[in-house]
């Protein structure tokens, strides 16, 4: 069965203030997959995902299911997308189980909200055995993995992640690609990654836009991309 | 026995006000100095209520936290676009801008001559006229003020309260309106304010614009930051050991004069310490 085009970005500029960061950005998602936004640092992945999510303005068309939007975080989050920023910035004096229903806001009914949390708990484990603990208690792998989960809880079509692995351990890092893989398949989650841990990142992505000075210089399979000598030109600064 | 009365009431004053600012400046983490102008615009109700239109002060203790609902609502609103420091600067400018009308404007606060005569309040045949009777209706309005910030602290309201203090940008990737979140507890905070100031009205029986200036709020925020940022119970004993100490003050042979202007150093010097050494405070988690 096809898969359906879940987003689509045409022609997306957007930066901070007068700085424009990104330029003419045009990438697609399709349901169910995962996709990475690959690049050097100040290559722009972390500002698309931002004017996707609309946390800052941009110029150009947003197409959520075909239907153009105008991104603000209220309105995504209803409309089934979720964001995990970078830094994991969970909320340090609230428990484990406090910052999964902090995510579970747009959902109201509180019932719906403890059996995702229940659901999220059987998900991730290492969760649930820390659910009383206020998360600022908790190890930096665990904190990424409850960003992760508090993202989750409106059971997104598309979750959009910011550097999930950064300052983890090297075991760590496979065990966060391993529950971003199993989300995706369990979940049919389609995920937009943006990641530096490109080798752990390939084998596990549909698809792959690798960024430079916020333009799109090549789009591939994940396979395709980890074959050819892209990535290595982009981080030597050969283009 | 009366001082001791006295010294309670004023603790239960100051207790109030000083649960209200933890509300907004601790859970939520809004610095706000408006604290005295809210106080104020609940005795300034209050008096102008009872002296002018007879009202009873039980009635102005429902009145005065709408009147002061309101303003703040108004007021919120306007400066929802500040944010930190600047929110902070234009509570003061409020509270500058409320501190002169009340001064000033003669016909309906008594300017700088204040409103006199405030009656105490009464119910049926009980006038709560003696130390011990207003001391029982202030730690009834206090134990109801307690059971509000409890009750807050422990709903999910105050959860996303907490979350905001924490990280606001984060909380908004969830969906939520913290600036609605923020104007609620700002209201909330500035309705529980106006009670304390009803209850020093009466209790006094006089008040004036002296009362309400920039350095009651400075007190509020040394009584919540000495207890304990955050925690209701800190609110509670920065109020208790910030009205007894200067108080232990005369009993080491200080006239009057001299044990009102220390009272300032202390609250100072607290303030200087506890941002050195404590800056959680005695029973806090958080920093300012």
């Amino acid at each position: 069965m096809e898969k359906g085009l879940l987003l689509e970005l045409k022609n997306v500029s957007a930066g901070y203030n007068e700085t424009k960061i990104i330029h003419d950005i045009s990438l697609a998602i399709d349901e169910g997959e995962i996709v990475a936004l690959m690049g050097p640092n100040g290559a722009g992945k972390s500002t698309i995902l931002k004017a996707i999510f609309g946390l800052i303005t941009h110029i150009g068309d947003v197409l959520l299911e075909g239907e153009k939007i105008y991104p603000s975080p209220h309105e995504l989050v209803k409309m089934g997308v979720a964001y995990v920023p970078q830094g994991r910035r969970v909320f340090n004096n609230l428990t484990v189980k406090e910052n999964l229903e902090l995510g579970g806001y747009s959902l109201k009914d509180n019932k719906e909200c403890m059996r995702r949390a229940e659901h999220l708990f059987n998900l991730f484990p290492a969760l649930h055995a820390k659910h009383d603990k206020l998360a600022g208690t908790l190890s930096g792998g665990q904190q990424q993995l409850l960003s992760t989960a508090r993202g989750l809880m409106t059971e997104p079509k598309l979750l959009l992640l910011d550097e999930p692995t950064l300052g983890l351990s090297p075991k760590v890092v496979k065990e966060i690609f391993q529950t971003i893989k199993d989300i995706n398949q369990n979940k049919k989650t389609a995920i937009l990654v943006v990641e530096h841990n490109l080798h752990s990142l390939l084998p596990i992505t549909n698809r792959a836009y690798v960024l430079v000075h916020g333009k799109i210089v090549a789009t591939d399979t994940g396979s395709n991309i980890a074959k050819s000598d892209i990535l290595e030109r982009v981080f030597m600064g050969k283009i | 026995m009366e001082y001791i009365f006295h010294i309670t009431i004023l603790i239960s004053i100051y207790g109030i006000l000083a649960l209200a600012q933890n509300l907004v400046m601790g859970s939520a983490g809004l610095l706000t100095i408006a604290g005295a102008a809210f106080y104020g615009i609940g005795a300034y109700t209050a008096a102008i209520l009872a002296t002018a239109f007879g009202f009873n002060i039980f009635t102005t203790l429902i009145i005065a936290p709408i009147v002061a609902g309101l303003i703040a609502l108004g007021i919120g609103i306007s400066f929802a676009r500040f944010r930190d420091d600047y929110f902070l600067l234009a509570t003061l400018g409020f509270l500058m801008i409320f501190n002169t009308v009340v001064r000033n404007w003669e016909n309906v606060t008594g300017g700088s001559f204040g409103i006199a005569g405030i009656p105490k309040p009464h119910i049926f045949s009980l006038t709560f006229d003696t130390p011990f009777s207003f001391l029982v209706l202030a730690l009834i309005v206090l134990f109801i003020v307690i059971g509000i910030c409890y009750f807050i602290s422990r709903s999910s309201f105050g959860r996303v309260l907490n979350a905001i203090r924490e990280d606001e940008d984060a909380l908004k990737i969830f969906g939520y309106k913290t600036s609605t979140y923020k104007l609620m507890v700002f209201v909330i905070g500035a309705m529980l304010s106006s009670l304390g100031g009803v209850l020093l009205a009466s209790y006094i029986t006089f008040i004036d614009a002296n009362l309400f200036t920039v350095n009651e709020s400075i007190l509020l925020w040394a009584m919540i930051i000495l207890g304990g940022i955050a925690k209701n119970r800190g609110a509670l004993l920065g109020a208790l050991l910030l009205i007894t100490i200067p108080e232990a003050l005369r009993f080491f042979g200080f006239p009057n004069e001299i044990a009102g202007l220390m009272r300032q150093c202390i609250y100072g010097l607290l303030l200087v310490f506890l941002m050195l050494y404590r800056p959680k405070g005695i029973l806090g988690q958080y920093k300012l």
